[in-house]
């Protein structure tokens, strides 16, 4: 699916199928700003969660800016640009 | 006269019986655990044979975050550690943080985990290997997680000496609360019913190689043919008896005495130590051999290593001298978690006047054990020993008395 963006709701999959279920039952829109720490994900989650999304995505992510993501809009705002990076070239 | 500790609170993961009570009711009725293994497919091996945990799904334990991070063994203790707290009726988090620790024992650290990890590495590469590898395989897992879920920061760690680890971890836990630790959560719970921690088990030579449940492992039997291995074990919670009495917690009894001792070089022809273990817990517990009412035997099931312990047992307390008993012949050795799940046994049989049976076993006459058989023993227990080696040449041996014994801090609060 090179090409396309990646959603909240394919971030939230994999952070559940990867790092298991958050401290909030829906994440739905509202958590976009929630930092992952409140959700209940630590950095080897993230690791995990990210580890997951390359291999389905075909694309690398930087570990250090990854670190630097709080939030999901920052991850997704991350691996949007990559995503877009890797159509491009 | 060093600070009394003593155990309040105990947690039980069993193949014969999930949770304390299940496993004290299955083992004093002399239900086995032990069947086919189910967890990997073992037709192919010459062990086939596991005491594994019935009906465990961590799921309906733990929060789903905890699942895809931790092994099974891992679960397992973190069950057992709620328990054991609650069962202590410590809320941890009205506790500072720092004041209670945990120490676990381990022997081979989360083999499952690691066996599907590594076997991803191999098959589809690095960067299909889960990033929870970086602890859900090593030793010290169970006492970090176990920590972390229940924010306990006081002087924490693991140690590795096979069986007797389960009572190695209990004594270290034992010196952290005399040095003014508040509470420790300490014992072994351990797990590697997997094809890679088979085989790993396999190369001591010593697991039984028996297709019959009834038969496989028969520790003191003339027949005895190596054991069957097992999963779980128990965690408990110690403080010094002037706090649990403090905040009128029950008192299941006291860590009275401990000793361990390492065995020479084989071929050396020099004394095993195991004896020399019985004596120092006796020692360090000021209790005579005359004082013990029931031995929990490490019974290995390998003649050689019968005939030590036999041995051991005869010369501190005379042939058939005391009552002796190996409760693991119902759910096989546990690895770190053998030796904890006799010490809570022995708690019990404290509380109870009961002495739960040997199964299957035959005892050879020449070992002079007064092996308790069949059916369980009513007694009254005032103080046990309960002994366990590890594979490499570890001996330990812990000595419990009994809450409410004269010399135990003051009183019994109830």
């Amino acid at each position: 699916m090179t090409g396309q963006e990646l959603t909240l709701d394919d971030l939230t999959t994999a952070l559940q199928q990867s790092a298991g279920q958050a401290n909030t039952d829906n994440l739905d829109g509202s958590v976009l700003d929630v930092t992952f720490e409140d959700l209940g994900y630590d950095s080897v989650a993230l690791l995990e969660t990210c580890g997951r999304i390359e291999r389905e995505q075909g694309i690398q992510l930087d570990d250090c800016t990854v670190e630097d993501a709080k939030t999901p809009r920052a991850l997704l705002i991350l691996i949007n640009e990559q995503l877009a990076e890797d159509t491009a070239a | 006269m060093s600070t009394p500790v003593v155990v309040t609170g105990i947690g039980v993961a069993a193949p014969n019986g999930l949770g304390a009570a299940e496993y004290w009711s299955a083992t004093c009725r002399g239900k086995s655990g032990i069947g086919e293994v189910s967890r990997f497919d073992a037709r192919g091996y010459p062990a086939r044979l596991a005491g594994e945990v019935p009906g465990f799904a961590a799921e309906e334990h733990l929060p789903g975050r905890m699942i895809p991070q931790t092994d099974r063994m891992t679960q397992l203790a973190l069950v057992a550690a709620d328990w054991a707290l609650a069962d202590a009726g410590v809320r941890p988090k009205e506790w500072p943080e720092f004041d209670i620790a945990v120490v676990t024992a381990s022997s081979s650290g989360g083999f499952e985990f690691g066996q599907h990890e590594l076997q991803k590495l191999w098959s589809k590469g690095g960067r299909h290997v889960s990033a929870y590898q970086s602890f859900a395989w090593f030793y010290a897992v169970n006492t970090g997680q176990i920590s972390i879920r229940n924010g306990l920061r006081g002087p924490s760690g693991v140690v590795i000496s096979d069986q007797a680890g389960g009572l190695d971890a209990v004594a270290q836990a034992r010196r952290q609360i005399r040095q003014g630790c508040a509470l420790v959560v300490a014992g072994g719970v351990d797990a590697s019913i997997c094809s890679w921690g088979w085989v790993a088990q396999l190369t001591s030579g010593r697991l039984s190689t028996s297709d019959d449940p009834d038969r496989a492992y028969l520790p003191f039997d003339a027949a005895a043919a190596g054991h069957v291995p097992g999963e779980g074990g128990a965690l408990v919670i110690l403080e010094t008896a002037g706090a649990a009495i403090k905040r009128g917690a029950r008192i299941y009894g006291e860590i009275a005495g401990y000793g361990s001792t390492f065995d020479p070089r084989p071929g050396s022809g020099r004394e095993p130590g195991l004896q020399r273990a019985i004596q120092l817990a006796l020692d360090d517990a000021g209790l005579a051999p005359g004082e013990i009412d029931v031995v929990y035997a490490d019974a290995a099931a390998v003649p050689e290593l019968d005939r030590i312990e036999a041995a051991a047992i005869g010369a501190v307390f005379g042939v058939r001298g005391v009552p002796v008993t190996a409760p693991k012949t119902m759910t096989g050795r546990l690895c770190s978690g053998a030796a904890s799940l006799d010490l809570v046994a022995a708690l019990l049989s404290m509380r109870d006047g009961l002495i739960p049976p040997t199964t299957n076993t035959s005892p050879a006459p020449d070992y002079g054990l007064d092996l308790v058989l069949t059916d369980p023993r009513s007694l009254p227990v005032q103080a046990a020993l309960v002994l366990a080696r590890g594979y490499g040449g570890f001996n330990s041996a812990i000595a419990l008395r009994r809450a409410g014994s004269a010399q135990l801090g003051k009183k019994d609060p109830g």
